[in-house]
């Protein structure tokens, strides 16, 4: 399995450490509840050294950048960071990314960990296809580990230990700047619904910057938080986990993200299938449920509305802030309105259940 | 961790206290330990015939859900019903408030296949 540059702190410290996606990985240290509570009331951090990160440089970057994606790259400047997806031909799904802009020639994508060499794969094809004009991909994963700082104490932690402005990092930007010493990419983005930030830094300053942000964080409550801790957050979110909500076999706008898709591009892989799939109606949409009886929703349960099987869960848990089975599901969109009920097959059971607003805690 | 050396266990991580022909069915220290934060219980109904080595419920952590095994064969004379209301019990009282059911043992000889203390605390050692 592979390590990251803490896996022997994890260790030292107590996690309990599981098999994610080939990663060696803390999945809880103290307990998922506790670990989430401290996230949702104090603050969290996190080593997601495991992400993968790719390079594009060169004058054709932009313009390869937005035949690759399904977001409208166009739209950034230097410092901004963007959510967006790249698509195959047919519309699915190959990873969810975040591309970060450092000039109009020089970009960052941040990738899942356990898709980093099929999507760096996928990138090159791309690249070969099409004639973007001068274009350099790297696959830099192994130049970054990666910490995410979570929770609304996480400025205020972050800012004993850089000079760095914090305050100026608005939502989805970045900057570099240092960080005990470190030179960080400091980027203010999350996975967890919480204020903070993800930070990215060469793999051999890890273990310095990993006890410097717990030490500065101790009066303040912050501790390490699992893989496990990392789910629910974002459930509780409804932000769409790759191989759950998005899959090759799941498009962007089945799984929410139109407000990702930006069709109105002349060009990007996947435009054709999704223009037809819209024009069409998407035939099924993520949607979240909470249980109205006792009961813990799970990815690959079948969801009924009446006797009619409409749909399936796609993650589901006990969400430790409402204390009540959560779950997201893809359904009919003739069941997919706000206030359907709906019950969720659980072994030989069928469980009430009810669509609610999203996301599921509001911040 | 604690085994205590009154009970005996199962392969599957399932304690059993004899009384007589009634046996008291839990999960051990070191499966609620693996497990973390237990979060969702359901057993089987009072008068429900339960099969050695066969699932008669289910335990849910936040993360997973895990089959229990009936340790012995046999009719369920009483389940713990405070326990779906309070399921973290099973975390903070494995041996204790955690118990889940108790069984009117059908065949004595099921007891023969059971781990004393020492064995299961050998059995937890070499899994870990």
């Amino acid at each position: 399995m592979k390590k990251t540059p803490l896996n022997a702190i994890h260790k030292e410290m107590g996690a309990r450490m599981v098999d994610f996606g080939g990663w060696e990985m803390p999945v809880q240290y103290r307990g998922v509840i506790d670990e989430h509570l401290a996230v949702r009331n104090a603050a969290g951090l996190f080593d997601v050294s495991h992400m993968g990160e790719v390079e594009v440089r060169g004058k054709g970057a932009l313009n390869y950048i937005q035949e690759l994606t399904i977001n409208d790259a166009s739209k950034l400047v230097d410092g901004q960071v963007q959510y967006s997806a790249m698509c195959y031909p047919h519309g699915g799904t190959v990873d969810d990314v975040t591309l970060y802009r450092f000039a109009s020639d020089h970009f960052l994508f941040c990738v899942n960990a356990a898709n980093t060499e099929k999507d760096f794969a996928w990138m090159q094809e791309v690249l070969e296809e099409g004639d973007f004009g001068e274009v350099h991909l790297s696959n830099v994963s192994d130049n970054f580990a990666q910490l995410a700082l979570q929770g609304p104490g996480a400025q205020v932690i972050l800012s004993r230990l850089t000079d760095t402005e914090l305050d100026t990092i608005v939502y989805y930007h970045f900057r570099e700047g240092l960080v005990a010493g470190v030179p960080t990419l400091i980027s203010r983005t999350g996975y967890t619904g919480e204020a903070g930030f993800e930070l990215y830094f060469p793999p051999d300053a890890a273990v310095g910057l990993w006890k410097a942000l717990l030490e500065a964080g101790a009066e303040d409550g912050l501790e390490p938080i699992g893989l496990g801790a990392r789910d629910t957050l974002r459930l509780e979110m409804k932000y769409a986990l790759y191989g759950h909500e998005l899959s090759p076999e799941i498009t962007p706008l089945e799984a929410g993200l139109g407000w990702i898709t930006a069709l109105e591009k002349p060009s990007f892989v996947g435009r054709e299938a999704l223009v037809k799939m819209k024009e069409q109606g998407v035939p099924r949409r993520l949607i979240g449920f909470t249980m109205t009886e006792a009961g813990i929703p799970r990815a690959e349960y079948p969801v009924f509305a009446g006797d009619k099987e409409v749909g399936v869960v796609t993650s589901g848990t006990l969400s430790p802030s409402l204390r009540i089975g959560i779950g997201l599901a893809l359904v009919d969109p003739a069941h997919a309105a706000v206030g359907t009920p709906l019950q969720i097959g659980i072994r030989q059971r069928r469980v009430a259940a009810q669509i609610v607003k999203t996301p599921f805690v509001k911040k | 961790m604690e085994f205590p050396e009154e009970l005996k266990y199962t392969e599957e991580h399932e304690w059993v206290l004899v009384e007589d022909t009634i046996v008291t069915v839990g999960i051990t220290d070191f499966a609620q330990d693996s497990l973390g934060d237990v979060v969702f219980v359901e057993l089987p109904e009072v008068g429900a015939e339960v099969v050695a080595g066969k699932s008669f419920g289910v335990v849910e952590s936040v993360k997973a859900v895990s089959d229990i095994y009936a340790p012995v064969s046999g009719e369920v004379v009483e389940i713990n019903e405070e326990l779906p209301e309070t399921p973290e019990v099973i975390n903070t009282s494995p041996y204790e408030d955690g118990w889940m059911i108790k069984i009117r043992i059908a065949d004595t000889s099921d007891l023969d296949d059971l781990m004393d203390a020492d064995a299961y605390q050998a059995f937890v050692e070499e899994e870990a």
